[in-house]
């Protein structure tokens, strides 16, 4: 497989990789980092990819792993900085103005979200992953897919409804 | 679309029993300018889902050059190792070759001689051996006087 080949197979599905990393990690150049990360594996790894039935799949299993430990080493780093976090929601105050956007309102609720209902949400209503595929990277069934994904939804469905009631009562 | 068809399908979208298909319907009427206003709350939801596919990847890849640069590393290792090796075998050969004598008689008194100069130098040598010898000794006998005397103060500022 050369250069061309290669670029060919991940183009359909390198921006999903970076939405999902970009989900998790929030900030855009960590997201760049880790899609990088995990397309240069995917490079080095070049001679074993025809032996996966999706290379996309594949893909968004080793993305998701890598966020995973990404935030677990941020969240232990994080432990220490707790004066850091305090003033970090200060200058939340100051972006107040965006926060009136309602689509930064549903971004924020989901950044609440567990990790789990976070990626399949993400996979089921931007991507548009069938659930067998989404159970396939998420190494669950289907079931327990549709439950975390169902939750997902109704939390978004009554903050929403929070926030939308209270912008009314404010006016 | 139909009120109570959108009605039925989100009521489906929260228990996660929608399809693909469905929820493209769905998307489509909230992107709609004409959303009915009890059901308004949902539009930014949506929205934002349809604006999120947009985000793209666009950073060139660091590919290439990490395989490459190995190999090329094997190989100019292997060539200094060659390298290396036939030096090697090459000189030891010249080292053993240091000469001989014809007449025997010429090779005993060399023999000798040699000899001789070995065994004066092995004297000399162990003069020097002996003399560090004792000048050891006497180091560690000063050594453990000094750690007892200090061993005695500690015992009295103990007290």
């Amino acid at each position: 497989m050369n250069q061309s080949d290669f670029i060919k197979v991940i183009t359909p599905f390198k921006d999903r990789v970076f939405r999902l990393a970009k989900r998790l990690l929030v900030s855009t150049e960590e997201a760049e980092d880790a899609t990088q990360e995990v397309l240069v594996k995917l490079w080095n790894n070049k001679g074993k990819l025809e032996s996966y039935s999706s290379v996309e799949a594949l893909a968004m299993t080793m993305t998701k792993n890598y966020c995973l430990d990404q935030l677990k080493s941020k969240r232990a780093t994080e432990m220490r900085i707790v004066h850091n976090n305090y003033s970090d929601r200060q200058a939340g105050l100051q972006q107040q103005a965006e926060d009136r956007d309602s689509w930064s309102w549903v971004e924020k609720i989901m950044e609440t979200l567990p990790e789990q209902q976070k990626m399949i949400l993400q996979m089921r209503d931007i991507e548009q992953y069938e659930f067998e595929e989404i159970a396939k990277i998420m190494d669950m069934n289907e079931t327990a897919v549709r439950v975390a994904l169902s939750r997902a939804r109704k939390t978004l469905r009554e903050q929403l409804a929070k926030t939308h009631s209270y912008g009314i009562k404010s006016n | 679309m139909e009120l109570r068809v959108i009605e039925k399908l989100l009521e489906k979208y929260f228990n996660a029993e929608t399809t693909i298909a469905e929820e493209k319907d769905l998307k489509l009427y909230f992107s709609s300018p004409d959303v009915v206003p009890h059901l308004e709350q949902y539009r930014p939801l949506f929205g934002y889902f349809s604006q999120q596919e947009e985000q793209k990847f666009d950073k060139t890849l660091p590919l290439k050059t990490k395989r490459h640069y190995g190999r090329w590393m094997s190989v100019a290792a292997s060539v200094v190792l060659l390298g290396g090796l036939l030096t090697f075998y090459n000189t030891q050969p010249a080292e053993e070759d240091l000469g001989t004598y014809d007449d025997p008689e010429v090779a005993f008194r060399e023999t000798q001689k040699a000899l001789q100069m070995l065994s004066t130098n092995v004297n000399i040598g162990m003069g020097s051996v002996h003399q560090v010898g004792k000048e050891y000794e006497k180091t560690t006998k000063q050594i453990i006087k000094e750690k007892r005397k200090e061993h005695h103060v500690e015992q009295k500022s103990k007290e």
